[in-house]
């Protein structure tokens, strides 16, 4: 079954056109992946599924029910979590709020409440707290981090806190955007490995954009190719590696050898 | 020297304060602000006072402004609002003082939702210029609608009544205010261990992202000026109750830089900022009227220089704190403290 459909969506800014009628589906339980050179419109087709572009044309469903017309903090509660290209976390918060944050749409504590810390909204804070440590931390491996405000972490653990923030949200469908982008080797390992159990035992589905072709290959059921803001190509990753216009978007010539070797296996290529 | 100190619950790890030593500090607070009124002579306690209304409003602002990033010039006409709200009960209805210190909250919270659908459009120097017109508005309001506010004659209140007594003197007055303020003080930090605080944060720092994690903007936005407002509301009743009469002029735009003075003087996005700044920014002028006496032999017309440079200190100081020091006192102090916990270790 597919959870999130995109069907047909055109999004223009001013004269360019950064997408222009992609339809793609993520079946549920599986890892799908963007794939494309840059300025292809990838984070646009990201940005238009949460809802921050309104497309001129075109539709997004989730789970089969039309959110085009649904802002940003609603898909969230409907399942839609995500992540930056360019980390987005709240760089003067702990790593601990910043996750705690995550779980937002999946609390209820209103202002009074709050303010007197009694019954629901303290039973929810440390209700919270105990499944982030629980959950999350354990998962992925950042206990030792909790207390520390993000702007002092390495690049490679910021991304990982973002991936954080976004399971805490128990999204049905993730999506990252470059989650390995700018990552030394081991820790781009880590991250595949990460995100395969985020599809097999979190069950949650993932659709990400990633230049590291071997990354793809390796952890990826299903690949889009954009190319100007259109989608060429579609399928598994074995089809698609082999699709021509697929080798010439990215080559811009037909040096089928070269481009074959990058596609396959090349994981430092970004 | 402190070492870390292990929590055996979540719970415990999420509570107000976190250490022995926070709680003993706590308790010494309270200890000291009981025994205050028995040391303090009456200019002191007024002060006191004073400094206990304006720790109330610079907390609601610092909420709207330090926490949550929307820059507001509005809060002394907010104090108005509550203030007046507190003048008109007690001229026209015989309920008790709570009550009346309550609807002048509640009353400001509308009027501030309202002032605050701007927040929803604009942000940033354009919204401070918007409330900025919302204090405008309020001063018209309270200059022309006569038969509530009794125009520039002003209005008087008489001293609140608890119980039978009545507090119409600083050093009784202290007993009202003072367990007020901390109760308002702890409900503010309170906020900023839960969901409703950290989305306010979110708000300020980058409220795209914020979007993304389902944290609604507008809501979140009038949520929060629609709590400083009650806040101001607060404040602005005591204010009424504590000087016995107001008029439009208790309430002028400098008044609303005063409290943005006190934010950044002590700390933005702070608990500890409200009250280092109020504090702070209260007792400032009076150290300069002091200054004032000790030069009047020798200046000719000291007292007539008080004013313009009280406000030009108001201006060096916020201009000061941000370029020297942006996180202001309560940063200051934090570094106090670190160095005595490493003490004598290292420095
Ligand atoms: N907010 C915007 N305003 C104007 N043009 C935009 C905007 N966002 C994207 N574009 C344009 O749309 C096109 C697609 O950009 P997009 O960021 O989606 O590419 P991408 O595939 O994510 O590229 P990269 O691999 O570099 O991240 C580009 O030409 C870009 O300049
Ligand atoms: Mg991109």
């Amino acid at each position: 079954m597919n959870i999130l459909n995109v069907d047909g969506v055109s999004l223009a800014f001013g004269g360019v056109h950064a997408l222009r009628d992609v339809s793609l589906s993520v079946a549920e339980g599986t890892i799908t992946a963007v794939i494309g050179p840059n300025g292809a419109g990838k984070t646009s087709l990201f940005n238009a599924i949460s809802g921050f572009y309104r497309p001129q044309a075109g539709r997004v469903y989730l789970e089969g029910s039309d959110i085009s017309r649904t802002g940003p903090p609603r898909r969230a509660a409907l399942g839609l979590g995500r992540t930056f290209q360019n980390i987005a976390l709240f760089r003067g918060m702990t790593v601990m709020d910043n996750v705690k944050l995550g779980a937002h749409v999946r609390t209820r504590t209103g202002p009074l409440a709050a303010m007197f810390y009694l019954g629901r909204a303290r039973r929810e804070e440390v209700r919270i707290r105990s499944e982030i440590e629980r959950e999350v931390f354990d998962f992925l491996e950042i206990d030792h981090i909790r207390r520390s405000p993000v702007a002092a972490l390495p690049y490679g653990l910021q991304k990982r806190v973002e991936l954080a923030r976004a399971l805490a949200m128990r999204p049905k469908v993730l999506m990252l955007d470059e989650p390995v982008a700018g990552m030394n080797r081991e820790e781009k390992e880590d991250m595949a490995r990460f995100i395969l159990d985020v599809k097999e035992q979190w069950g949650v589905t993932v659709l990400m954009v990633e230049h590291d072709m071997g990354m793809v290959m390796d952890i990826c059921d299903q690949v889009y190719v954009l190319n100007f803001g259109q989608r060429i190509a579609g399928g598994p990753p074995a089809e698609v590696q082999q699709n021509p216009d697929v080798i010439e978007a990215y080559l811009g010539a037909d040096d089928m050898t070269t481009l074959r070797e990058r596609l396959r296996g090349d994981r430092g290529a970004a | 020297m402190r070492i870390g100190s292990p929590k055996e619950t979540y719970a415990a790890d999420e509570s107000l304060f976190r250490t022995r030593t926070q709680w003993v500090w706590f308790g010494i607070l309270l200890l000291s602000l009981a025994l205050y009124p028995f040391v303090a002579n009456l200019y002191w306690l007024f002060l006191a006072c004073l400094i206990c209304i304006n720790i109330i409003s610079a907390t609601g602002l610092n909420i709207l402004t330090g926490y949550t990033g929307q820059v507001s010039l509005g809060q002394a006409a907010f104090m108005g609002v509550g203030a007046y709200t507190v003048a008109w009960l007690d001229n026209n209805a015989t309920t008790p003082f709570i009550l009346n210190l309550l609807a002048a909250g509640v009353m400001t919270t509308l009027v501030g939702l309202v002032a605050g659908l701007p927040s929803l459009r604009v942000k940033g120097l354009y919204l401070a210029i918007a409330t900025i017109a919302a204090s405008f508005i309020l001063q018209f309001v309270f200059i022309n609608w006569e038969s509530v506010t009794r125009g520039t004659r002003g209005i008087n209140i008489q001293p609140p009544q608890l119980f039978g007594m009545e507090f119409d003197n600083p050093d009784t007055f202290y007993w009202l205010v003072v367990p007020v303020t901390v109760l308002m003080v702890i409900l503010a930090a309170n906020l900023f261990r839960t969901r409703v605080g950290r989305a306010f944060i979110a708000v300020r720092d980058r409220d795209i992202s914020a979007s993304v994690l389902g944290i609604n903007l507008p809501l979140y936005k009038l949520m929060s000026f629609a709590i400083a407002s009650f806040y101001a509301g607060i404040a602005g009743g005591f204010y009424a109750y504590f000087f016995g009469s107001i008029n439009p002029e208790s309430f002028p735009l400098l008044m609303s830089i005063f409290f943005l003075a006190a934010i950044i003087v002590g700390g933005l996005g702070t608990i500890l900022g409200s009250i280092l700044g109020a504090v702070f920014m209260t007792l400032t002028p009076e150290l300069l009227r002091y200054g004032v006496d000790v030069l009047e032999p020798f200046v000719q017309d000291a007292s007539a220089l008080l004013s313009p440079v009280r406000t030009l200190v108001f201006g060096l100081l916020i201009v000061g704190f941000l370029l020297f020091e942006p996180h202001g006192l309560a940063e200051i102090w934090r570094r106090v403290r670190r160095f005595f916990h490493l003490w004598p270790f290292r420095n």
